[in-house]
């Protein structure tokens, strides 16, 4: 027999230090939040892998901005889900009474209207929306941070993600308090210069310029802090892990 | 039977005269080995899953912007999984993008662990030195021609070459290993819209994220155009002596009695 007492010891040391590594590593790797909701399945490693890395690398950083000469053309309206009867309810009123519930792990659940929204302190972003199919576009993104709402709703500490809710049931989302809290998370409703159309998710859009498209949910009408998302949809952590995509899409 | 080979107690005496004496000595070593059919599997899953990705927008373009409503550099004829996208063709085929992007950087993410552990081999092997870089009787015109000419006429290479690599497979191994896969890599960050926030420079290096997207492509191109000449090399070289040294780690396998 070739295979000796010695390399049964030292290949038994290696391996024990290995699960112990990967045990310590996967502890870490929680208390960090360094972990994604979707991190089960066959593909769980390499998400894992790609949003602790991100997480790491890009907790603060800031999306590119752009000059104003690069704004595209035209925004492009990609395809979306025919609007339900809600939607036009509201859009039939001009919107006036499209609301915005926040709840959740907050000590004030509150609920907006456009022109509350409108009346904070406005922010613009000249940023790219890209798809995960490949194309994409630059265009000027105004609205309020969603850390100035989170703000006013008072976050209670124990919150890690916030849940964002489209009108239509089949699309809502969830971001770690990093993006929530980041400078460029906007809860936009005018896109170059003007209102921000239906075709790109008006009158409200989450707009997430550090992640591709379909992180940016159109239409929303709910946020939900929470402190896990389990509970939410499968717990997958949102409604793209459901269709077979990752939930963090910063790649 | 371990990993000492028995010795070759018979062979022809021409081929004997330069093959090294002794046979218990491996043409690829246990890591070459592993970390190639690691990287072929993970070549194959990108692949797959990469041309998925290209089917749900088969246009390309160049600068920082690209999409439906501006002109494509090029557009690759065949049909698309979105409607948003005009084909020309009257279907639309069903999307494969959401498992295609997580098992294209699954894969990718094994093959540059993989990759990283090779080039550090590299460095403390001799592999580099020793098989890649070519020697300096290399690069004399009658070699380099000589190998060229071998080459275009398919010629079998004799035994004796099979312990060493010729100049111009030094020079495409080379290629690969250090200006393809790292381009592809590159080119692969600069997409990251959260990448490229930390590290800018990544994508306005390459002229912006849709030049980041056609580089990509381009440099993937030239991975599998390599690939399919060095299949193609390993059928003319004998397909069972070549898998046989890529698997076990020898070359001499056919005359050991088998």
């Amino acid at each position: 027999m070739s295979l000796s007492r010695r390399k049964l010891i030292t290949g038994g040391i290696v391996a024990g230090t290995g699960v112990l590594g990967l045990g310590a590593a996967a502890l870490i790797a929680q208390k960090y939040g360094l972990i994604p909701p979707d991190h089960g399945g066959i593909y769980g490693p390499g998400e894992t892998l790609t949003y602790a890395a991100q997480r790491l690398l890009t907790r603060h950083s800031l999306a590119r901005e752009f000059s104003r000469s690069q704004i595209s053309k035209r925004p492009v309206p990609n395809e979306m889900a025919p609007l339900n009867d809600a939607y036009k309810s509201l859009q039939a009123g001009g919107f006036v009474d499209w609301r915005l519930a926040v709840d959740g792990l907050v000590d004030r659940p509150a609920t907006f209207s456009l022109a509350q929204l409108k009346s904070y302190p406005m922010r613009s972003q000249i940023t790219q929306l890209a798809c995960e199919e490949g194309w994409s576009y630059i265009a000027e993104w105004s609205g309020v941070p969603l850390s100035h709402v989170l703000n006013l709703v008072g976050v209670q500490p124990q919150a890690r993600y916030v849940a964002y809710f489209s009108i239509d049931p089949e699309w809502w989302e969830s971001i770690d308090m990093a993006d929530a809290l980041h400078p460029q998370t906007f809860l936009a409703y005018g896109l170059n210069g003007d209102e921000l159309p239906v075709a790109n998710g008006g009158p409200l859009r989450l707009r997430l310029p550090r992640q591709l498209g379909y992180k940016s949910v159109k239409f929303v009408t709910k946020l939900t802090v929470t402190d896990s998302l389990k509970g939410f949809g499968k717990g997958l952590g949102s409604a793209a892990p459901e269709g077979g995509y990752a939930w963090y899409a910063g790649i | 039977m371990g990993d000492s080979a028995s010795i070759v107690s018979a062979g022809s005496a021409a081929a004997d005269a330069t093959v090294p004496s002794k046979v218990t000595s491996q043409r690829h070593s246990r890591l070459v080995r592993i970390t190639h059919w690691i990287t072929t599997l993970c070549f194959f899953a990108l692949l797959v899953s990469g041309i998925n990705l290209v089917i749900s927008h088969p246009r390309f373009y160049w600068g920082e912007t690209g999409n439906v409503l501006t002109p494509p550099l090029f557009k690759i004829p065949i049909p698309s999984s979105r409607a948003l996208v005009p084909t020309g063709y009257g279907y639309v085929l069903p999307d494969q993008n959401g498992w295609s992007r997580y098992l294209h950087f699954q894969a990718a993410w094994l093959l540059v662990l993989t990759g990283l552990l090779y080039a550090i081999s590299l460095l403390f092997t001799g592999h580099l030195r020793k098989d890649l870089l070519p020697s300096k009787s290399d690069f004399s015109w009658g070699v380099f021609s000589t190998q060229i000419w071998n080459h275009l006429r398919f010629k079998r290479p004799s035994e004796a070459e099979a312990w060493s690599y010729n100049v111009l497979q030094r020079l495409a191994y080379l290629f690969v290993i250090f200006v393809l896969f790292p381009l592809v890599v590159w080119s692969w960050l600069a997409m990251s819209l959260s990448f490229v926030s930390a590290f800018p420079a990544t994508v306005t290096l390459l002229g912006g994220q849709q030049s980041a997207r056609t580089i990509h492509f381009f440099v993937s191109v030239f991975l599998v155009l390599f690939l399919l000449v060095h299949v193609m090399m390993i059928f003319v070289a004998g397909f069972w002596s070549r898998m046989r040294a890529m698997i076990t780690g020898r070359v001499s396998a056919q005359r050991e009695g088998t």
